[in-house]
């Protein structure tokens, strides 16, 4: 047992850090301290600039383009990228679609699909939950029938993350209505270019539009983008959930704002000393700290054990809970940090910022917007309580 | 990066499982509690004799010191079976302290003792109205010709019953010190009780006691803090070994406990709680190893706040998984007879032990807090360390 990192593990470290101090643009660098939106272009660029390194698939194995890194590189070479001010990557190429199809799909699939997730060709959105369908996913409506040479979809799915800027999307879809839920389930891609498929933006309680409602309307979909078995969907997309949940502990990510929420706390005044030396606030931002350190030490355990599964099991559920709750921790104590400021609701300053106004110090500015916008990590990728009910069936066995 | 024990290791572990599972059942441990002892100096020989004892000792003494994981994996064992006897506090905290600031001579004439299981040394340190303070320390030590006598008070001496030394605190002129002191001699003055968990401890009490100065005079409070990290550690490691198992007898009860003619694990309000305390467990594992590794470095600020945050995050699930296995168990969990009721006293014990939640969350922000000379303030282009991984010493 060895808790510290290998001198190889540091030279990568070294090797990361260089280049992503050399590599990321200042604009883009600021938006992500400061934590403010960013932009598709930003997010886009950065892809691009990784796959020109070579590194643009951080969690793929070799034979598919990836890097071919081990978990404890993926995790070094995640925190650097938080912690540098690096946009994150776009889970739903990288993270959902893409072991899909190398674990699932056919070599033509690899071939059309995985070089373009590398490249950023192709933006992917995850068709997954429906208007009613939401834990209970196994019940979704969207059908796909065989017609001719194709599948002919007609349906709803909603909470389409950056959909407005997907060109493909993949979606779970019935393609047999008779069989037990779960049995019945396919997963298919689509391409949003498809006659039929249309995209309404849903704005969240922050103003922001992240979302979407995306319609399909006799949508036809060619047989070759059936992934699998037709019907085996529901395996594929459980396989999915696993690995989107490794991702979603989000412990980079985490220490970058807990870093934020220091500096803020260490401007602002409480009786004419920094709130960071306040007693009582103190305490409360000690308390995430640490349970954030032991969520950093669970998260390597995880992976440690991956490493020999090669596939995330039920311990991702509870990364989930815990980085989830850390995050909503973390946006609610910047909120208070800032006192009376916080309540000037700016949404705008997420996406724009703000420099030099009257109204308060410039970083009190996305804090209130960002905290309304957390409040979707504990419902989103398995609603906690969902996580909760995995736990309990497949760990504790009840 | 690895947190798989070697073979040998596991082996260990495995061992020291094996012999609590056959020789520290429930009901065997019922009665060591009930006897005027509350401990059992047949076990304690066998602990010996498994060479789990010296485990601290250093290796030219016949031990195995640091035996990081080795001591992790023992106590976690240990804490499954609510061990009474004074592991910690001569095992690990007496032991650890000899071995640090002892001279040769007395290293070599206490520790095979002491791996031997013959002798039992435990630290008298904390004293009342210091709470856990640990450079609090009224207790005074005075020369007279070649030899000290101490004068004071120690608080909560864990297991001094059941030892054979004392190794008390005190201050002269030159700072703090430590000093070997007969339990059985003139001038010592115990008043044993038992504490929440059932085991042994007592105040102390010195009127012109005799001590022998271990190492040197006014260099001990560094080796103190050291002996109290490696406790920490222990206890850390205890709690995660307790906590699993009070997660396991309170799975186990509500899946046999029938009520409205299902067992009640089927419920999802029990399901999710128990979920909760899965993840307090996993948490509190985790610190448990960070813990073990920090306790054998120099003394840092690192040091401090990986201590300081282990025993925070420990001492919140100890609360948590305790307080919902006894609510989850109903009626049952507030009797005597059950293993959830003393499962639950062993981790309030814990708890409280070696500084309790509040004392290390403020701990964790001094340490945390920039240095005087504002050279550390956070980068603002950086997220700051979080200490929790970081370069071994020398690569």
């Amino acid at each position: 047992m060895d808790l510290t990192f290998s001198p190889e593990e540091l030279a990568f470290r070294d090797e990361v850090r260089a280049f992503l101090a050399s590599s990321i643009p200042a604009e883009t660098r600021r938006r992500v301290l400061e934590g403010m939106e960013v932009s598709r272009d930003d997010t886009l660029r950065w892809q691009q600039a990784l796959h020109r390194r070579g590194w643009g698939g951080p969690n793929w194995p070799k034979e598919f383009g990836g890097t071919g890194w081990d978990p404890i590189r993926q995790f070094i070479f995640e925190e650097e990228s938080a912690a540098a001010g690096a946009p994150r990557l776009l889970p739903f190429g990288l993270k959902m679609v893409g072991p899909v199809i190398m674990r699932f799909g056919n070599a033509a699939q690899q071939k059309r699909f995985l070089p373009r997730i590398l490249s950023g060709e192709d933006w992917w959105a995850q068709g997954y939950s429906e208007p009613g369908s939401g834990s209970d996913l196994a019940s979704l409506k969207t059908r796909a029938e065989r017609k001719g040479d194709h599948y002919l979809v007609n349906g709803q799915k909603t909470w389409i993350t950056l959909a407005q800027y997907a060109n493909w999307i993949f979606c779970l879809v019935r393609t047999n209505p008779t069989a037990k839920k779960q049995a019945g389930i396919s997963f298919l891609l689509i391409d949003m270019k498809t006659p039929g498929v249309s995209v309404r933006p849903i704005t969240l309680l922050d103003g922001s539009q992240e979302v979407n409602e995306v319609w399909l309307e006799d949508v036809q979909v060619p047989f070759e983008n059936l992934v699998g078995e037709e019907n085996g969907g529901w395996t594929y997309a459980k396989f999915l959930l696993g690995h989107e949940r490794t991702n979603i502990a989000g412990v980079g990510a985490s220490k970058r704002e807990l870093a934020r929420l220091k500096r803020i706390a260490s401007e602002e005044r409480k009786d004419g000393r920094p709130l960071l030396a306040d007693p009582g606030f103190a305490a409360r931002v000690a308390q995430v700290e640490i349970d954030l350190m032991a969520l950093e030490i669970t998260n390597l355990r995880v992976l440690a054990a991956e490493a020999e599964r090669r596939a995330p099991g039920p311990e991702a559920s509870l990364l989930k809970i815990k980085g989830t709750e850390i995050q909503q921790a973390l946006a609610e104590l910047m909120m208070h940090a800032v006192g009376p400021y916080a309540l000037p609701f700016r949404q705008e300053a997420r996406r724009d910022g703000v420099s030099g106004e009257s109204v308060g110090p410039d970083y009190a500015a996305p804090l209130s917007a960002t905290y309304l916008n957390l409040r979707k990590t504990s419902i989103y990728g398995g609603s906690n309580e969902i996580q909760k009910n995995i736990i309990a069936q497949t760990i504790l066995g009840l | 990066m690895q947190f798989s024990p070697t073979p040998e290791q596991q082996q260990l572990g495995d061992m020291v499982q094996r012999f609590l599972g056959e020789q520290y059942a429930f009901e065997t441990r019922r009665k060591i509690l009930d006897s005027a002892a509350g401990w059992s100096r047949e076990i304690w020989s066998k602990l010996a004799d498994l060479g789990l004892l010296a485990l601290q000792v250093p290796e030219d003494q016949g031990g195995m010191a640091p035996a990081v994981v080795e001591t992790l994996l023992t106590l976690t064992a240990m804490g499954k079976a609510m061990l009474l006897e004074p592991y910690v506090s001569s095992a690990i905290l007496g032991t650890a302290l000899i071995r640090d600031l002892g001279s040769r001579q007395q290293r070599e004439e206490l520790l095979p003792g002491m791996a031997s299981g013959e002798r039992i040394s435990v630290l008298a340190h904390l004293e009342p109205g210091a709470r856990y303070d640990l450079r609090r320390v009224a207790t005074a030590a005075r020369r007279s010709g070649g030899s000290w006598t101490l004068e004071g008070r120690k608080s909560v001496v864990q297991h001094a019953p059941a030892a054979d030394l004392l190794l008390v605190s005190a201050v002269t002129s030159a700072g703090i010190s430590v000093f070997t002191v007969p339990r059985e001699a003139k001038g010592v003055s115990l008043t044993p009780y038992r504490i929440v968990d059932g085991s042994c401890a007592a105040e102390v009490e010195l009127t012109g006691a005799p001590g022998a100065l271990l190492g040197e005079e006014g260099r001990a409070f560094s080796a103190i803090e050291g002996a109290f990290d490696l406790g920490i550690a222990a206890v850390c490691a205890e709690a995660a070994g307790a906590l699993q198992a009070t997660l396991d007898t309170t799975v186990e009860y509500t899946r046999t406990r029938k009520q409205f003619g299902v067992p009640i694990g089927s419920f999802q309000a029990l399901q999710h709680r128990m979920a909760d305390m899965l993840i307090h467990v996993e948490q509190a594992r985790s610190m448990s190893y960070l813990a073990a590794m920090r306790a054998v470095e120099p003394p840092s600020r690192e040091r401090r706040r990986a201590l300081a945050a282990a025993k925070v995050v420990v001492g919140n699930a100890c609360r948590f998984v305790g307080q919902q296995a006894v609510q989850l168990h109903g009626g049952m969990g507030v009797t005597d007879e059950t293993a959830v009721s003393h499962l639950f006293r062993r981790l309030t014990a814990l708890e409280l032990q070696l500084g309790d939640t509040a004392h290390h969350l403020e701990q964790f922000i001094a340490a945390s807090a920039p240095e005087q000379d504002g050279a550390r303030r956070p980068r603002a282009d950086r997220a700051e360390h979080t200490g929790v991984l970081h370069e071994a010493e020398g690569t």
